[in-house]
C-alpha cells in the first residue's frame, strides 16, 4: 500500500491571525507538497453594504488591530475618490505621517515581538522560551528597544488620531482635526531616540545575518515578481503613486500602472482549501504571475528612499544578492530599513511650514458614484475599492490586502523550507519552527487578508492516507 | 385656592419636597436634582412615558408608575433606586440593544449616544437576551440629513419635536409593537417629502445615531439639544 501521509501544523503561532500548514509527504518520506491555509473567515465586504460611505473608513478599521491606520487611509482615500475632490495640502501631509507611524509600529512588532526569538534565540531554541519573554531574559536591552520603538509609532497615532487603536480621525475628504504645536512639538522630541533605536538594531541585525545563511537560502528563496507603488520619481512612498511591477532581475515589467484600474492586472483565484485568495499578475496568468509585496517587494521596486540613512541603508541591501533581493528572509532586513525612512520622513513632514494649518478637510457630498483607494500597509500593497448608489450608500465593495498577494509566495516559501528541513514522518522543533519562520519572514495579517485573533496555541497532526491520526502533539 | 393650598408635598428618597400640582415626579425629582433614568423624555416637548426608564416606586402602591406621567399627589412617597428598580432598568436597555442593529463602535454617534451613555451609567456589561439581528433600512435620500432604523430606540422624540415645535408633522410611527418604524409622510423617502421643513430639529433630539446629519464618519455626530428648553420658553411668553 502506498504510504502517503500529510503532516498538519495547526494553528501556525507568532502571527497574526488564525491559520495551519499541512506538509504532504510521499512514500519515501519526503515533502512533496505544501499548503498555508488560512482558516479565518471575516465578510467584511458584504456587511459594509447599505452604510453610507461617509462611515467607511472606521468601519473597515475594525478588520484589523495591528493595521488599523492602513484601512482607515485606503478607504479614506476611496472616500476621497467618491467626494471626487482634492483633499487640504496639510491634511494629505497628517495622513501620512499617520501611516508612517503605523508602519514602525507594525514592523516593530513584527520584528521584535513576533520574530526576534527567532533571530536572538535560534531557529532551535526550546519552544517554551522562544517568545518575547525568552527575549527579555537574553538581552533585555533588546527587547526594550521594541517595545519602546512600537510605543513610538502608537504615540505619534494617539497623539494624532486620539486613541492608538482605531482612532476615527481619518475621514473622507481629509481629517478631522488639525495637529497642535504642542502634539508636533512633543512628537519631534521623541524622534531622535526612535532614530537611535532603529540603528542599533540594524547593526544587530546585520550581525546575525551570518548565523542564518541556511534560513536566507531556503526561507523563500526563488523568482518572483514584485510590486509596490513609487513616486512619480520612483522613489519610495506609503501613501501616493502608481503601481510598479519589477522583476527578479529588477527589470521594471509595468510601470506607471493607474492603481484605481487593479483589476486589469491583478486577478484573484480561490482554492478549496484556504479562505484566503490567491492574486496573481493577470498578463503572466496563475500561477506564473506570483508576485511578492511588503517591505522586500517596495524596496525591490523603488529606485530610492529619498531620506539620507534609509538610502545608504538601502544600497547595502541591494548588495545582498546580485539579482533583486529574492530570500523572503530579507523582509525582516527591509522591515528595518523601513523603519528607518518612516521615522527620518516622519521629522521631514513634521518640519513642514503648513503642517500646523487648520484647514484640514474639504467637504463634500459624493460626486461619483465609484471610487478606488490605493496606500502602502506594513505588509503590503492595499486596495479599498467601493461603488455607492444615488443615496451615498455603499452597494458594492472589494478589497484586496497584502497578505492575500503574499499567498502564492507563501505557500511556495513553506514548501522550500519544508523540502530542505523536514526529513520523515517526524517534524523535529527546529524544522516545525523554520516552518512557521518562514510564514512570519512575511508578517501575514490573516485577520485583514480574510476581511480574529485568539488562541495561539499549536497542533501538529501526522495523518495517514485515510485521514487516520498517526501521531498528535499538542503545544500551548 | 391659596398659594399655599396649592403646594404638594412629598418625599422623594426620604427627601422632603415640594411641588406644583401640575408637576410630575420626574419634574420635581429634576428640581431636586434626584437623577431618574429616561430615554424618551425630554425638556420642552410632551411626556408619552413610552421607555419606562423612568418608572419608580410609591409607597401604597404595588405598580411601578412612571415618574414622567404621574403627577405628585399629597403625601406621596416615591423611591427612585432599589434593586428591582435597576433590574427593571438594566432590562429594558438591553432590550433596546436586542431590537435593533446597534454596534457602538462604528456608529457616528458613538461617543455622543444617550442609550450608550445610559447602558454605562445603569453598569451594563453585557446583554442577557438574544439580539434580533432585523434587516432596517438606511434612508439617505434627503440633502441634509439621514434616518438609520438600525439605531432607532422608537422613543419618539423625533415625532414630537416635528408635531410640537415646527408643526409639520412629518415624522410618525407606523406599525405595531416591534415591527413599528418612524416614517416620512405616507411612508415614503424623506427626500420625497413634501412636509418636511428641513429644520433638523428631530436630527438633533434624537438621542442615538438613528436621526444625524448627512456626511458625518464615526464618532462625529454630536446633537445640540439646548435650542428646545429655550424655544419653548420663548413661544411661551410670546403668546
Amino acid at each position: 500500500m502506498e504510504q502517503r501521509r500529510t503532516i498538519v501544523i495547526d494553528p501556525v503561532t507568532r502571527i497574526e491571525g488564525h491559520s495551519k500548514i499541512t506538509l504532504h509527504l510521499d512514500d519515501q518520506g519526503r515533502v512533496e507538497d505544501a499548503r498555508f491555509h488560512v482558516t479565518q473567515f471575516r465578510g467584511f465586504e458584504k456587511f459594509c453594504e447599505g452604510r453610507p460611505f461617509s462611515e467607511m473608513p472606521s468601519l473597515m478599521a475594525r478588520i484589523c488591530g495591528i493595521c488599523p491606520v492602513s484601512h482607515l487611509i485606503a478607504s479614506a482615500k476611496a472616500c476621497d475618490a467618491l467626494l471626487a475632490v482634492r483633499i487640504p495640502p496639510t491634511a494629505d501631509k497628517l495622513r501620512r505621517i499617520f501611516n508612517l507611524a503605523q508602519v514602525v509600529q507594525s514592523h516593530a512588532l513584527s520584528l521584535f515581538h513576533l520574530s526576534s526569538p527567532d533571530l536572538l534565540l535560534g531557529m532551535d531554541a526550546d519552544p517554551a522560551k522562544s517568545n518575547l519573554v525568552g527575549v527579555l531574559e537574553k538581552d533585555p536591552a533588546l527587547a526594550r528597544d521594541g517595545i519602546e520603538l512600537r510605543k513610538f509609532g502608537q504615540q505619534i497615532i494617539e497623539r494624532l488620531g486620539g486613541k492608538r487603536i482605531h482612532p476615527a480621525w481619518v475621514v473622507p475628504g481629509g481629517v478631522s482635526e488639525p495637529l497642535s504645536g504642542a502634539d508636533r512639538d512633543a512628537i519631534l522630541e521623541s524622534v531622535p531616540e526612535a532614530l537611535a533605536i532603529a540603528l542599533r538594531t540594524m547593526e544587530w541585525f546585520k550581525g546575525t545575518m551570518e548565523r542564518f545563511r541556511e534560513e536566507i537560502a531556503t526561507f523563500g528563496n526563488f523568482p518572483t515578481l514584485f510590486m509596490g507603488i513609487v513616486k512619480k520619481d520612483g522613489g519610495l512612498t506609503f501613501y501616493d503613486g502608481d503601481i510598479r511591477i519589477t522583476d527578479a532581475s529588477v527589470k521594471v515589467v509595468a510601470d506607471g500602472l493607474d492603481p484605481a484600474r487593479y483589476f486589469d492586472y491583478i486577478g484573484e483565484k480561490v482554492e478549496s482549501w484556504s479562505y484566503l485568495k490567491s492574486a496573481y499578475y493577470k498578463p503572466r496568468g496563475f500561477p506564473d504571475g506570483i508576485y511578492r509585496v511588503g517591505p522586500l517587494a517596495r524596496l525591490n521596486v523603488a529606485d530610492r528612499c529619498g531620506t539620507p540613512r534609509a538610502d545608504q541603508e538601502l544600497a547595502e541591501f541591494h548588495e545582498l544578492q546580485r539579482t533583486a533581493v529574492l530570500s523572503s528572509f530579507h523582509y525582516h532586513h527591509a522591515r528595518l530599513i523601513e523603519i528607518l525612512y518612516c521615522i527620518e520622513r516622519m521629522e521631514q513632514l513634521l518640519t513642514h511650514a503648513e503642517i500646523l494649518d487648520k484647514h484640514v478637510r474639504a467637504i463634500a457630498r459624493h460626486n461619483a458614484l465609484e471610487g478606488v483607494g490605493v496606500a502602502e500597509a506594513p505588509r503590503g500593497t492595499l486596495f479599498h475599492h467601493y461603488k455607492i448608489d444615488e443615496q451615498g450608500l455603499v452597494r458594492w465593495a472589494n478589497l484586496i490586502i497584502a497578505t492575500g498577494q503574499n499567498n502564492l509566495a507563501m505557500n511556495r516559501s513553506v514548501l522550500q523550507v519544508a523540502k530542505h528541513f523536514v526529513h520523515g514522518d517526524r517534524l523535529t522543533p527546529g524544522a516545525l519552527n523554520r516552518v512557521e519562520a518562514v510564514i512570519r519572514a512575511y508578517d501575514p495579517c490573516l485577520s485583514c487578508s480574510t476581511h480574529a485573533l485568539g488562541q495561539m496555541a499549536l497542533r501538529i497532526q501526522l495523518l495517514s492516507p485515510i485521514g487516520e491520526v498517526l501521531d498528535e502533539v499538542v503545544r500551548s | 385656592m391659596t398659594l399655599a393650598a396649592a403646594v404638594k408635598t412629598l418625599k422623594i428618597d426620604g427627601r422632603d419636597c415640594s411641588a406644583r400640582p401640575d408637576e410630575t415626579i420626574l419634574d420635581v425629582a429634576r428640581e431636586n436634582k434626584i437623577f431618574i433614568p429616561r430615554m424618551c423624555q425630554l425638556e420642552g416637548l410632551s411626556t408619552v412615558g413610552a421607555c419606562r426608564l423612568c418608572l419608580v416606586e410609591v409607597k401604597g402602591s404595588n405598580k411601578l408608575l412612571p415618574s414622567c406621567v404621574t403627577h405628585v399627589e399629597e403625601g406621596m412617597e416615591v423611591t427612585t433606586t432599589s434593586e428591582r428598580l435597576d433590574q427593571y432598568r438594566k432590562m429594558i436597555v438591553e432590550l433596546m440593544f436586542t431590537e435593533r442593529n446597534h454596534i457602538c463602535s462604528v456608529c457616528v454617534s458613538n461617543g455622543h449616544c444617550e442609550l450608550q451613555t445610559m447602558a454605562q451609567k445603569l453598569d451594563i456589561t453585557h446583554v442577557r437576551f438574544p439580539y434580533r439581528y432585523p434587516q432596517a433600512e438606511v434612508d439617505a435620500s434627503h440633502d441634509r440629513f439621514v434616518i438609520d432604523h438600525n439605531r432607532c430606540i422608537l422613543c419618539t422624540r423625533c415625532v414630537r419635536v416635528c408635531d410640537e415645535i415646527e408643526g409639520a408633522h412629518t415624522l410618525d410611527i407606523m406599525g405595531r409593537g416591534i415591527e413599528s418604524r418612524v416614517i416620512t409622510d405616507l411612508n415614503q423617502p424623506w427626500g420625497s417629502s413634501e412636509t418636511c421643513t428641513g429644520c433638523g430639529k428631530c436630527v438633533q433630539v434624537c438621542p442615538t445615531g438613528a436621526l444625524v446629519e448627512q456626511g458625518r464618519s464615526v464618532a462625529e455626530m454630536e446633537k445640540r439639544r439646548n435650542f428646545l428648553p429655550y424655544l419653548t420658553l420663548m413661544r411661551g411668553e410670546h403668546e
